[in-house]
Formats: C-alpha cells, structure tokens, sequence
C-alpha cells in the first residue's frame, strides 16, 4: 500500500477535475457528493493500508519514499517529485483524509440546495490534494506546493458566497484578507527555503536533516532559517502576529471552517516546525520565540473568546488558542505532544464546528447565540455531540483533550517553566468557561428565538452520523497517548510512534529536568481542578443567573469592550499597514509615478513616433517618377564613386 | 539611347509613352550586349540578349495589362494623377 501512496493525491485531484469540469452538467447532487467524498474515503483507506503495513515494519524501516519523477532539474538543483511515507506523514494523512471524509459526507447534508453545490465539492477535493501534497512530500518545494494550493482552496472556499455580506464587509473582502495575509507568511517561509538551500545546498527532506545534524553551522543561520520559517508558520496557523485573518475566514461555509480551519490546513504551520524539528532545536532562542508566541496567542485568543457573541467567531478564537497551544508544545521541546494535540483538536474542534453547523442549519443562518437558547430538546443529537467535543476541548479528564491539553502543559512546565505552565492553565481555565458559555447560551436556558419565523430542527442523518464518529473520537483519540506518569514508558503509544522522527532533535536537546512524579500528577490535578472550577462557574453564570454577566460586563466596560472589539488588532494594522499603503500607492505610486512617470514614458514615446514621423511622411509624394528620379540620381552617384575611387 | 530612355521614363506624363521608353533602355542594354559580344568574339552574350527579349516580351504584356487595368479604373493613364502609393 505504500507504493501506492500516490493515489491518495491523485484520486482527490480526479474527484475535484470530475466535480469542476462536469459538475455544472452533472447537477444531480447525490452524484457530485459521491463523486467528492468516494475519492477521500477510498485515499483514507490507502493511507489506512500503508499506515498499518508500516507498523508490520521493524521500527528502522518506517521510514519511505515513494519516487514519482524528476520536477526541476537546473544546474545544482534536483528536485524530485517524491513523497516521503513515514511516522508523521502518516499520522497527518490519516487526520486529514479520515476527518476529511466525514466533513465531505456531512457537506452533502449541509451543501444541499446550494447553486454551487458542484463547486464546493470541486474546491473541497482540491483542498484535499493540496494538503495531501504538503504533508507527503519528502522535500522542501513539494512542501511548498501544497502549502500554497492550501492558500488557494482556502481562499477559494472563504469567499464561495461571493455575494453575501460578511460583518462590515463582503465574504470576498475576507477571503482576500486570509490570501493576502498568507502570503505575507508564505514569503517568509520562501526566504526560509533559500535560505535553507544557500546553507545545505539540497532542498530534500532527508538530506538537509541529516547535514543540519552534522555540518558545521552557525547557530544565527539556524536562527535565521527557523525564524524565516516560523513567519510562514505563524501565516498558515494564525499565530500573533499574522492571526487576524481565522476569525474572518468564519465567512466560509461551516464545514469549510472545520475542515480548513480547524482540522487540517491551519495546522500545517505545526506539522512544518515538527518536521524541521532538527533545524528549530539547533536554534535555542528561536525556540523560546516559537514558545512564547504560542503561549501569548493562546492566551489573547482565549479572552477574546470570552464575550464574543457569534457561534463561528468563538470557536474560531477557540482554534487560534489551541493552535497557540501546539507552538507552545513545540516551542519547549514537545514535538510529538503538540502533533498529538493536532489529532485530538482536529477530532473535537471539527465536531464543534459540524455541530455548530448544524445549529445554524435548524436555525435558518442565525450565528448569534444571544439569538438561541434552549435548542436542547430541538436538536438533541447535535446537542449531545456537541456536549462531548465540548468537554473533549475543556480537558476533563477521560477524554482526548485531556490527554494531549495534560502532556503539553506538563512539557510546559518541565522544559519552559512555571510561568509557562501558569499561563497554559490559565488559558485552559477560560477555554473551558467560554465553551460552555457557548454551551449554556445555545443549548439551555430560555428560548431567545423568535417563534414565529424560526422553527429550531434537527438535521438529517448525513450530517449527525459523521457528528457522532467524530465524538466517539474525541472520546477515545486520547487513549494511544496516555500519560507516563500512571502508564509508564509503554502508555503512551502516540510518543513512541513517533518518537523516530524526533530522534535527531531529541539528542541536541537537554530535555526534562530532574521532576518527580509528584510534581506532574499534583500540576495536572490543580489545572483539571481549574478547568472544572471554570466549567461550573461558567454554568452557573449562565444557565441560572445571566444577570451576574450583565453586571461584570458592565463594571469592567472598558476591558470588555477591549475584548469584543478583538484588541482593536484590526483597527492597529488597518492603521499602520493597510492604511499606508493604501495612501502611499494612491498618492504617490498611482497618481504621481504612474501618472507621471510611467504613462508620461510610454505616452512620450508614442508621440515622439508620432511627430517625427509626420515630419517624414513629407518625402512619400506617391509618384512614381519622382521615385525613380531619385534612384537614377542614387545610381548615378555610385557609379560616380565606383569610377572615382578605380 | 539608354539615356534617351531614361530621360523618357522621369519627365513624360503618359503611362503608355513611359513604358515604351522602358522598352528603349532595355534594347539599348541589348544593343550594348550584341555589340560587345562581337567585339570580344564571346557569343554569350547574344545568348543573353535572347533572354532579355524574352523578359522584355513578358513584362511588355504584364505592364500593358496594368495600364489597362488602371485605365478602367481611373479614367486616365496620366501618371501624375495615379498616386496611390502614397500614404
């Protein structure tokens, strides 16, 4: 199954050609949904294949590379069309095609009526093959490739209601924001890659570890290319600087938000830092950045997500704190506990936003939970998987957050420090009460809804079956990582698979300090302590006395509308970025060097032709005779030469 | 005689009259042939003349065609009045 690891990019490539090219004639939708999700289910069952034959494996065989051909070849540089089949692509692959395939089938359900219901398929099957690309590829440039065409189908899908109003502005405004603010991090990766091939002189995967672990570098070019690469990171999976554009992607369709931003492409920034895990490590200070940013990301996101009012835009900062969270993770050291809690989080954060799809489905487009209440006993089987990817992501213990929320604090804590460890539980605490704010406000209390024009249903079995496989894995996900401290070295199954990828990084890196088991089981009592506290609290405030909100709301004005206004983040760049620019290519680059300069160029020479040749065109009488008069003149003269110079 | 020929071709107005002096510059050119070709006791050139006889015939009834053409369309064979080559 290895060796046909191929089809799982070609299939989705064939599904979205079929889909984008006949989809229009197609117009059956049972026919186009099929077409869109067979292709990722059978993908999912050759990555399932290849997945299981690598673990018949010996432990030193794991690692594959599938060669397809040879893309550039020019001068120094070869770089082939290759896919590299190992522990972690595998591990993402499986993510992203299993995943992938319940988000395709809950989109017929979801999709249906759409005038565009080929499209997102064909989008949908297109994103799959970009990402498919990015995580299998075995160097650099294929890396890129996907990493790009992720770009593309998230833009592509951000604005696929082109002509809907999206907050103050339009779905496309937003999806421009998202393409725009990518590149920005797209170019430091790109200069990360040159910079990568200037250095080890190869692009390839296998090559540039391996010379990074034994070539003698200086540690500030290391720096240099994991900063360059940690900008790219912090692009895709909207980390300070460069998050503001998830919260806007929330204009997309919902399953296009849960697979694109929630599941997959945003962690494709953690699936690259834990790649080129080598390449960080040997750069200790950029590390502590790659850290730091996680942990002051997951901490902003957090509060934001506290009095934010629209369903998308909570689980949207929600996706922002957890993805602040792996850096974190990876930023000390924990490489396989940050991909862990890619796992787990692509299992419960997809299921929030299905479920929150279907909330909005029975609620006719209304994204504002001060607008539901009491959807409970309307929706019970969204409700209940909901209720579960909710305590999932809140870290009660038993589910899979727990388990990966648990390892990274821990690593928090034994390779960062206390303060590291504080803040990460802090924000634990209020990623627990905002959920189960958005819980209490949806799903109990009074009905806020109008009952005369919203008629609350649950949705159809396409879309409550992939919410219930999705919460069965957000339950049971975090048991091939359970915690050493109780299991000991064989728990945890997830870091020893993995644990070949990291090798290399591990031995550059002083890890674990001298803790005792004490110390871990009474950290992870206290944090899971904190979040309960916040459960219950939040519960409270919620369900039985709103008013206490209202009050705190008020009494803190200023900070809360600090809050729901984002920071004011947008407003800041608005400011300091776009505004300049804007003013700077209007009023300077637009007006007057294009005006002038440019166009005062290309209009000079036109005219420069055209007078002088008004002046020429004088000689052109149009007689013949006069013509010839002249040619006998000219002959008479050469033959005047000839004879002279004899 | 060429410089008959060539003196008819710039001044005279008429086409037909122009294109007879054409005729004259290219019997003087074969006059000019004839007589060195007996001189220097080379036949090649007579040879030659054959083939500028032949030319001069077939221009003569491509040129005569032309004229008519331009006759049918123009009214007129004076070539101060057929000015379409310019711009």
């Amino acid at each position: 199954m290895i060796n046909l690891i191929y089809l799982t990019t070609l299939l989705p490539l064939l599904g979205f050609l079929i889909n984008g090219l006949f989809g229009r004639k197609i117009k059956n939708e049972k026919v186009i949904g099929l077409i869109g999700s067979a292709t990722i289910g059978i993908s999912f069952l050759i990555v399932l294949g290849a997945f299981i034959q690598t673990l018949g494996l010996p432990v030193e065989e794991r690692s594959n590379t599938v060669n397809l051909f040879s893309w550039l070849n020019v001068g120094g540089l070869q770089i082939k069309f290759a896919y590299l089949v190992d522990q972690l692509s595998l591990t993402m692959s499986l993510i992203i095609n299993g995943v992938g395939f319940l988000i395709h089938v809950y989109s017929i359900g979801y999709m249906h009526g759409d005038n565009g219901f080929w499209r997102f398929f064909s989008y949908l099957n297109l994103f799959i093959f970009a990402m498919m690309n990015l995580v299998l590829g075995d160097n650099f440039v294929v890396l890129f490739l996907g990493w790009e065409g992720v770009g593309l189908c998230s833009y592509l899908l951000i604005g696929f209601w082109y002509d809907r109003k999206f907050e103050k502005g339009t779905t496309s405004q937003a999806a421009k924001k998202a393409f725009v603010v990518n590149r920005i991090g797209d170019f430091g990766f790109l200069l990360g890659m040159f910079l990568i091939f200037m250095t080890f002189d190869s692009l390839n995967f296998k090559e540039v570890f391996a010379r990074a672990a034994s070539f003698p570098v200086a540690e500030s070019t290391f720096g240099l290319i994991a900063l360059f690469l940690f900008i790219g990171a912090t692009g895709k999976s909207a980390q300070i600087p460069l998050f503001v554009w998830l919260p806007d992607a929330m204009a997309g369709p919902t399953p296009v938000s849960a697979l694109i931003h929630a599941a997959t492409m945003v962690t494709a920034g953690v699936y690259m830092v834990s790649r080129a895990s080598i390449i960080f490590v040997s750069a200790p200070a950029i590390m502590t950045v790659v850290a730091v940013v996680g942990l002051l990301t997951a901490l902003m996101a957090a509060s934001i997500g506290l009095v934010q009012n629209d369903i998308k835009k909570v689980l949207a900062y929600s996706t922002v704190s957890q993805l602040g969270y792996m850096f974190l993770a990876a930023g000390v050291g924990a490489f396989s506990a940050s991909i862990f809690h890619v796992m787990t989080h692509a299992f419960f954060k997809a299921l929030l936003f299905l479920g929150a799809g279907s909330v909005i489905h029975g609620m006719h487009d209304e994204q504002n939970i001060q607008k539901y209440g009491g959807l409970k006993k309307y929706m019970p089987k969204t409700f209940l998987t909901f209720f579960i990817a909710t305590l999932a992501i809140s870290g009660v213990p038993g589910l899979s957050g727990f388990f990966s929320k648990d390892e990274i604090l821990w690593s928090a804590y034994a390779n960062g420090g206390f303060v590291f460890w504080l803040i990460g539980a802090i924000t634990a605490m209020l990623t627990a009460f905002y959920m189960f704010r958005l819980v209490s406000l949806t799903f109990y209390g009074k009905e806020r809804f109008d009952h005369h024009n919203v008629h609350p249903h649950e949705s159809p079995a396409l879309m409550t079956v992939p919410l219930m496989i999705l919460a069965v894995l957000s339950i049971i996900g975090g048991y091939i990582g359970l915690p050493k401290v109780f299991f000991g070295e064989h728990g945890n199954l997830f870091e020893g698979w993995l644990e070949p990828i990291y090798a290399p990084a591990m031995n550059k890196l002083a890890l674990y300090g001298d803790h005792t088991h004490l110390e871990e089981i009474l950290l992870m009592t206290v944090s899971v302590a904190a979040a309960l506290s916040a459960i219950f609290f939040a519960l409270h405030v919620y369900r039985k006395n709103p008013q206490i909100a209202e009050n705190v709301s008020n009494k803190f004005k200023g900070f809360y509308n600090l809050l729901l206004n984002k920071y004011f983040v947008d407003e800041v760049y608005e400011a300091a970025v776009v505004q300049p620019i804007q003013n700077g290519s209007e009023k300077f680059l637009w007006k007057i060097f294009d005006v002038k300069f440019i166009d005062g160029m290309v209009n000079g020479v036109a005219s420069l032709v055209e007078k002088s040749s008004g002046v020429i065109r004088k000689i052109q009488t149009g007689v013949a005779q006069s013509y010839a008069l002249i040619m006998v003149a000219g002959i008479a003269l050469v033959l005047l030469w000839l004879i002279l110079s004899l | 005689m060429f410089c008959v020929g060539v003196a008819g071709v710039l001044i005279r107005r008429n086409a037909i009259v122009v294109f007879m002096c054409i005729e004259l510059m290219l019997n003087s050119a074969n006059l000019t042939l004839v007589t060195f070709s007996s001189y220097l006791g080379n036949s090649i050139g007579q040879v030659f003349v054959f083939f500028v006889m032949t030319v001069a015939a077939a221009e003569a009834a491509v040129g005569l065609a032309i004229i008519i053409a331009i006759f049918r369309n123009k009214k007129t064979v004076n070539i101060d009045e057929i000015n379409i080559f310019k711009w």
